[in-house]
């Protein structure tokens, strides 16, 4: 089928249903008008009110309900409206889905899912356009995982809804309905934990996720640079074999993410580099990445989120050192 | 145009006054004198394991313990009111349900000694782990609570929160979505007057706690928390109608010691008011009860205790011999180890960090 992101959600979505009896859904206005975004579109109607659940507007029951739920025999698929709204809930996500099995020696797990639109550039309202994933990745015992395709956002999900871990699942709304793309219609995963690289080169290595793949992607064929260019896709656990195999092929590294600068993924990706390949690096790692503020009101957005010029500058910078 | 658009009350439920007298027309016909036997076993079991604890910590073979002193009406009472099906959410004090559902003494007493081996469920088990920041517990009560509605089965899920945690949002929360999905849950304020430092006129303005399920279209009682028969009851009642919905029960009941064993409540509250509560004992209650009907005296109250002591003492012995692995902490946060985490373990075995 050729799908955008939406469609290729919607779609997990309906084959986990359809396959597994304990996949539910729940959250704020998902039933009838199919969440805001559409995303669930559709499967109130085939699956029933009992299965995809509109609950009442309360982010922190939402996610702690469905721990409670996931330690049940059931396995969730919460959907917090907007990402800045998932805070009201955070607490639960980092005491609890993230805790339960550890502090019970595996006796009791929490297989869940949830999802929710992250970052910017779509002119949203304030607290809409948050990029939040290193919130969830610095505790252990979240997955983290951004697609950034709809053939990714498909296999994630299902792949996420095969596993017995909580999994925080970002979707990039400015991907949402972006581009579409020719992806399987029958059941595939897409392995967590494990980089894409979505081209090749010996130049540099150029790390990124979420809605900057597309413009990194642009700027490497524009410039003819001849880059590696690696999709995160996971950002926990971090796929450390894939980053640094390509950093000390290529001595070149730039981080590109849509979140802020300080204590961004960035830093992770860019400390496990320098202790593991910094003597066969030609320069040092750069960084480029929305300044270390709180997400402005839309007028302000193109100044905050890195654009095409602001990485074909560090590219033009990495590649003169 | 004016009209009364809700009108709610509250009933108050005691069954056993504080001297032990039974109001026949409240007395469950069910319970028998075994039962109330049963009862105030486990309630002297529970008194004995929480003075062992609390003197565990203070020897420093503990760490920091929240005693359940003054609150064994309502725990065992609750506990003993479960089906075998029926499922518990605790906070941190509820270790007389766990004595009551079968939870190993032992594993109780790891838990307070620091190992989350504590807090690991027996295969089967129809409980929970304690559960620490106030109040977050409940939203996975109405969870589990929703998960045996929509898998049909015949079981409910009773959970605890204290009277601070009414004041959270979580509280209200859960209450409101299982209130929405008519779930099988039987929520019980284990009001203990104290919140730490906060007595329970700071905590709320209303008159009742039980109140609270009115916002959220909740079924609410306040019983006698310190009226073993009255708890067992109530939470009997509650579960036998849980297919209906929700119920909302606060046990009125006294924390008689410290909230935990890092704060001195000498500091914060009046000493009459603890020699007050002494009065309406739980314990005692049930003893006097059991002794004017004829059925206990001193020397089987001397046996009993000496049993009693022994069995906690053999617990601690048992627990004493678990010997901890590091390796638990990080096997045990995934369904799979990620390499990243895997290195880290490696790097710590192979230079030896946990022999320094």
């Amino acid at each position: 089928m050729k799908t955008n992101m939406v469609g290729a959600i919607n779609n997990a979505l309906d084959l986990a249903m359809a396959e597994n009896p304990d996949v539910v859904l729940l959250g704020e206005d998902i039933g009838k008008d199919g969440g805001v975004f559409r995303v669930t579109d559709g499967l109130q109607a085939k699956y029933g009110e009992g299965r995809v659940m509109d609950t009442p507007l309360a982010e922190s029951v939402i996610l702690g309900s469905s721990i409670g739920m996931a330690m049940s025999g059931l396995h969730p698929v919460a959907e917090i409206q907007f990402a800045g709204f998932m805070f009201m809930g955070f607490g639960q996500l980092i005491n609890h889905a993230a805790r339960y099995r550890s502090r019970t020696r595996s006796s009791r797990t929490v297989p869940m899912v949830v999802r929710t639109p992250v970052s910017g550039g779509v002119r949203t309202l304030e607290h809409h356009s948050d990029s939040p994933e290193t919130y969830y990745s610095h505790i252990g015992g979240l997955i983290v995982v951004e697609p950034a395709t709809p053939y990714d956002a498909k296999g994630l999900m299902i792949k996420a809804l095969h596993m017995q871990d909580p999994v925080v699942f970002l979707e990039p709304t400015k991907l949402y309905r972006l581009f579409k793309q020719e992806i399987p219609d029958e059941m595939y995963e897409v392995e967590i934990g494990k980089a894409n690289v979505v081209s090749e080169g010996s130049d540099l290595s150029i790390i990124t996720y979420g809605t900057m793949l597309n413009i990194v992607k642009d700027v490497v064929e524009k410039k003819k640079v001849s880059a590696d260019v690696i999709d995160l896709r996971t950002i926990n656990p971090l796929d450390e074999k894939t980053i640094i195999e390509s950093a000390k092929k290529t001595g070149r590294v730039i981080i590109v993410h849509e979140a802020s600068l300080s204590f961004g993924a960035g830093a992770e990706v860019a400390a496990r580099i320098a202790e593991k390949a910094i003597f066969e690096l030609n320069a040092p790692i750069m960084r480029v990445a929305s300044a270390s503020l709180p997400y402005p009101y839309p007028g302000y957005e193109n100044f905050y989120i890195p654009n095409a010029l602001k990485i074909s500058k560090a590219i033009d910078k990495i590649m003169s050192e | 145009m004016h009209k009364v658009v809700f009108d709610g009350s509250v009933e108050y439920v005691q069954v056993m006054d504080e001297n032990g007298n039974i109001d026949p027309a409240l007395f469950p016909k069910e319970v028998t004198d075994d039962t109330i036997l049963t009862m105030y076993r486990w309630m002297s079991l529970l008194r004995a394991l929480d003075a062992k604890t609390l003197s565990l910590q203070r020897q420093g073979r503990a760490v920091t313990y929240a005693p359940s002193l003054g609150e064994e009406a309502t725990q065992i009472g609750s506990g003993m009111a479960m089906r075998e099906q029926d499922f518990f959410v605790p906070n941190f004090r509820q270790h007389g349900v766990y004595l009551v559902r079968g939870f190993p003494l032992d594993r109780l007493i790891t838990y307070w000694r620091g190992y989350e081996e504590g807090t690991q469920m027996p295969d089967g088990f129809k409980g929970f782990p304690y559960i620490v920041p106030v109040a977050s517990q409940m939203p996975h009560a109405s969870g589990i609570a929703f998960a045996q509605k929509y898998k049909k089965k015949d079981a409910a899920v009773v959970a605890y929160v204290g009277d601070g945690g009414t004041s959270e949002g979580d509280f209200y929360e859960a209450m409101n979505f299982s209130g929405v999905f008519k779930s099988p849950l039987v929520a019980i304020i284990e009001n203990n007057q104290w919140a730490i430092s906060v007595p329970r006129s700071k905590q709320s303005a209303a008159v009742t706690l039980a109140q609270k399920g009115f916002a959220a279209g909740v079924k609410c009682v306040q019983v006698d928390g310190n009226d073993v028969i009255a708890v067992y009851k109530t939470v009997r009642d509650a579960i036998a109608n849980a297919g209906d919905g929700p119920t909302l029960i606060e046990c009125v009941t006294y924390r008689m010691s410290m909230h935990t064993t890092a704060d001195d409540p000498t500091k914060y509250r009046d000493q009459a008011e603890v020699e007050l509560w002494k009065k309406r004992d739980p314990v005692d209650r049930i003893r006097k009860y059991l002794t004017s009907k004829g059925l206990w005296n001193e020397s089987m109250e001397s046996k009993m205790q000496e049993e009693q002591l022994k069995q906690v003492d053999d617990a601690v012995e048992l627990s004493e011999q678990f010997k901890p692995d590091p390796k638990s902490i990080f096997e045990n946060v995934y369904s799979f180890m990620p390499q990243t985490l895997k290195d880290e373990y490696d790097d710590a075995v192979s230079n030896n960090f946990w022999q320094g």
